[in-house]
């Protein structure tokens, strides 16, 4: 039973790890790959949940919906996260990159306003439940095996992601990228192409951020404003990011593994005391804000440096 | 030369990224003494500049000032021993007033401030009217008198000036080049980047003409003026004398070696970098 | 009329705090070249400090938010020194995701420190004065007429003495500042000072005027850089302008639109002029 219990906390934290290595490798697209800084990463990631939560919901949840298949729920939540992406980056991306960065908490802003109060569309602040969670309740043995069959998916679609990022990154679409960001070649060298390669690397990062939350809204089934706080989601992505190796795809799931395995240990620490330390969870906030500061004063390359041509 | 006041040896360096720039460069100046580098583009010369106050990377060779050995120190530190420098370009703070451009000059000086500046107004009178007018709103002559200004609100020993007539009328380039001799009449030592090379080898004691980061030829501003292969590549034409003053004056030119390869056709360009 | 009024008083108050933390982000953007991300927690950690020294000591409030004000200074110099000084060579873009992380800590801290409690300096409610058929409470006077002396403290410094002219010749050209011989350590070291004292004072009138939650300047964030890019980033006067711009906007707005888009209309206005005129009104650097 013991062994179980284990297993089961396994699988609940590898489909969390798979998650967040979702919104690591997109990150990775934008600011590994071509130095673009989004502070908004749990804006797409929202945006992507709401969307295929919307599209999946049966019309017996609350708020009913259509009941499409997951699978078109995951499909569009990338283009809507992108066409998000779309509208500030072609505002923002020909600018500095700070103002990029202050746009982004722009849209995580707003975001997360219109999710809690457009009533109408995403029930507010009750958030939308009942979303579709597939292969819950297939059992094996007595064993309820849903969660692990979902793990197996999200594994699926973090290998399929993946291996489309390491090909793009090994094209000449990747060098162009690299290029950009080293300033190896001057702005206007490339003319127009720089904002154009900015705009799809943008673009491309932000789809792959609204399939993790489209990934996560079907393992947990439920999705409101207040479900991820925007604002730390954010922020432990980046730590992820930078720890496993900004550049390097190998890097951000490496990151985000061992980043969320720091988190859950730590977590796991605060239940060991008879009485719950007061302020224990701003402690860990804090701390990881101290790791990411420590990684970027002694290893900025992180674990998995980005390979050097 | 006992009594020179800068002397660089065999300085190689650039930037942090990037093919050294500098290639092998020695100069010197003397106490008192106007000296002009001239040279086509990516020469190294306004890299030499910088290597003296540190904003270039020297990988090798020495910067010595009056025998004190100044390599890789701070530009404050340079500049608090006497050396004061007016770069290229943004050698002017834009928003600033050109008064405050003066005091900034004087930014480690604590006394005697209001007096040098009167000075300088002295010495550039079309700023005394514009003292409280931002700097950015000057022409380009009267940015050029700022920024000189500054330079000299400190009284420094030596003045590096990097192409100081650069894109600026005849009338204020000779205003420039006036100046530029009056100083050096005062007895402050000069070391100078020019494109005019006529101009400014006439007024000069001794030029360096630099190539591909190393030393080409080095000699009096005159020598250099009446050299034929110094008119042919860097005077645009013939040189200053006829060619009886060709064989004779050019006798005394002592090459420093280098490849003959540098092209000074576009010597009027302005030097980017290099 | 008297509603617009009304709401002009209400933008003026929430303008001066904007202005106090955007003159705050420009001196440092000019100076050091970041956008300093936590900046809007140094405004909360100085919004926080008046309590030990106010509720605590029963100091008066001068006394109270001077010592708060000293404290959030003394933080920021420090912060400089242990991280961003080391980061510097690294670049902007990683001095900018440093400072998000230490806003992130400054917030957590502030949690560990007061709990996640919403507070306030001092509870009851305070009697509005009426002017005719206007409502103002002396809150709001104490903050407009703060801001403005604040703001004329900070045009004499930087205007007037060497420090602040030295601060503004740097925000022009930092290579040219260090060939003339300022000493531009001195100078960061001042402008972290000067940027860390308007943020603690704007972070007070902003938890006079609402309450204190760790996330109080987090959310004053947007605001803030709007107000400093609509002035033109690195300009502290365009940030004074871009300030009230923003702070009269986002009451008016509430005319048109719902009261819980506010934040919003802070991010359409930046959107617009960096869409019409990304150097901002008076062209930043």
């Amino acid at each position: 039973m013991e062994l179980l219990g284990i297993a089961n906390y396994l699988v609940l934290f590898l489909t969390i790890a798979g998650v967040y290595a979702l919104l690591t490798l997109g990150l990775n697209v934008q600011w590994g790959y071509t130095g673009i800084l989004n502070i908004g990463v749990a804006a797409f990631f929202a945006v992507g949940a709401y969307t295929s939560a919307l599209l999946t919901a049966p019309a017996t949840a609350q708020p009913p919906g259509p009941g499409l298949p997951v699978a078109v729920g995951m499909l569009a939540a990338m283009p809507v996260a992108g066409i998000l992406a779309l509208g500030i980056g072609l505002i923002t991306l020909n600018l500095r990159s700070d103002y990029l960065a202050i746009a982004s908490i722009g849209i995580a802003e707003i975001v997360r306003l219109f999710l809690k109060n457009e009533e109408w569309l995403t029930n507010g602040v009750r958030g939308m439940a009942g979303i579709p969670r597939p292969f819950a309740g297939v059992d094996i043995a007595g064993w309820s095996a849903g969660g692990a069959l979902y793990l197996a998916l999200t594994i699926a679609v973090i290998g399929v992601v993946f291996a489309a990022l390491q090909i793009l990154y090994r094209a000449p679409w990747g060098r162009a990228l690299r290029a950009i960001r080293d300033r190896e070649v001057a702005a206007e060298a490339m003319g127009k192409n720089v904002l154009w390669f900015r705009l799809q690397s943008f673009v491309l990062g932000s789809a792959v951020m609204g399939l993790a939350g489209a990934v996560h809204v079907h393992y947990a089934g439920f999705i409101g404003p207040e479900a991820i706080d925007p604002l730390f989601a954010t922020f432990i992505v980046w730590v992820m990011l930078i720890a496993g190796g900004s550049g390097s795809n190998l890097g951000a799931i490496v990151g985000a593994l061992a980043i969320w395995a720091v988190w859950s240990v730590t977590e796991l620490l605060g239940q060991i005391p008879e009485e719950p330390i007061t302020g224990f969870g701003a402690l860990r906030v804090f701390l990881i804000g101290l790791l990411l500061q420590v990684i970027l004063l002694l290893r900025p390359q992180g674990i998995v440096p980005e390979p050097r041509e | 030369m006992a009594a020179s006041v800068l002397d660089i040896t065999d300085l190689h360096g650039g930037y942090s990224s990037g093919a050294d720039i500098l290639r092998g460069v020695s100069l010197s100046v003397g106490a008192g003494e106007i000296v002009v580098i001239i040279g086509p583009n990516g020469a190294g010369k306004s890299t030499v500049m910088r290597a003296v106050f540190g904003l270039a990377r020297v990988r090798s060779g020495r910067i010595r000032l009056r025998g004190e050995d100044i390599t890789g120190l701070p530009a404050d530190q340079v500049v608090r021993r006497g050396v004061c420098y007016v770069p290229q370009v943004a050698n002017i703070f834009a928003s600033l007033t050109v008064d405050e451009n003066l005091d900034m000059g004087a930014f480690i000086r604590r006394r005697g401030v209001a007096e040098a500046k009167e000075k300088i107004y002295r010495r550039f009178p079309p700023l005394d009217k514009l003292r409280q007018a931002p700097a950015g709103q000057l022409s380009g002559g009267q940015r050029q008198m700022v920024a000189m200004g500054r330079a000299l609100m400190l009284e420094p020993e030596l003045l590096l000036l990097d192409e100081p007539t650069a894109g600026l009328s005849p009338k204020y380039m000779d205003e420039i080049f006036n100046i530029v001799d009056e100083i050096g009449a005062a007895g402050l030592s000069v070391l100078m980047v020019e494109q005019n090379a006529r101009q400014a080898l006439a007024m000069a004691d001794r030029g360096y003409i630099l190539a591909t980061g190393k030393n080409r030829l080095s000699d009096s501003g005159r020598n250099l003026l009446a050299n034929p292969e110094v008119g042919r590549m860097f005077l645009g034409g013939e040189g200053e004398g006829d060619g009886h003053d060709m064989q004779n004056g050019g006798g005394g030119v002592k090459s420093d070696g280098g490849d003959s390869e540098s092209d000074g056709r576009d010597m009027q360009n302005r030097d980017s970098h290099g | 009329m008297v509603e617009l009024a009304q709401l002009l008083i209400y933008g003026v108050v929430l303008g001066s705090i904007i202005a106090l933390g955007a003159i705050g982000v420009s001196l440092t953007f000019g100076v050091l070249r970041f956008a300093n991300f936590a900046h809007g927690d140094y405004m909360t950690v100085g919004a926080y400090l008046v309590l030990p020294f106010y509720a605590g000591l029963q100091l008066p409030v001068a006394a109270a938010v001077t010592l708060a004000i000293a404290g959030t200074a003394l933080m920021a110099v420090l912060i400089d020194r242990l991280l961003f000084e080391r980061m510097r060579n690294a670049g902007p873009l990683v001095l900018l995701v440093s400072s998000f992380g230490v806003g992130l800590m400054l917030r957590s801290a502030v949690q560990m420190a007061w709990g996640p409690r919403t507070l306030v300096y001092e509870s009851g409610i305070q009697l509005p004065l009426l002017f005719g058929p206007l409502r103002i409470k002396p809150d709001h006077i104490t903050i407009i007429i703060g801001a403005v002396l604040l703001v004329l403290a900070v045009h004499l410094l930087l205007t007037r003495t060497r420090m602040g002219k030295a601060m503004r010749a740097m925000s022009d050209s930092p290579e040219l500042a260090r060939v003339s011989g300022i000493n531009t350590a001195q100078v960061i070291l001042f402008t972290w000072v000067a940027g860390a004292a308007l943020a603690a004072t704007a972070g007070f009138f902003l938890a006079l005027d609402t309450n204190l939650r760790a996330d109080l300047g987090w959310h004053f964030l947007l605001p803030v850089f709007a107000a400093a890019i609509l002035g033109g980033i690195g300009r502290p006067y365009g940030a004074i302008a871009g300030g009230y711009v923003i702070g009269i906007a986002q009451e008016f707005s509430t005319l048109v639109i719902s009261a819980t888009y506010k934040p919003a209309v802070a991010f359409a206005i930046m959107v617009a002029i960096l869409i019409l005129r990304p150097t901002g009104i008076l062209r930043g650097n």
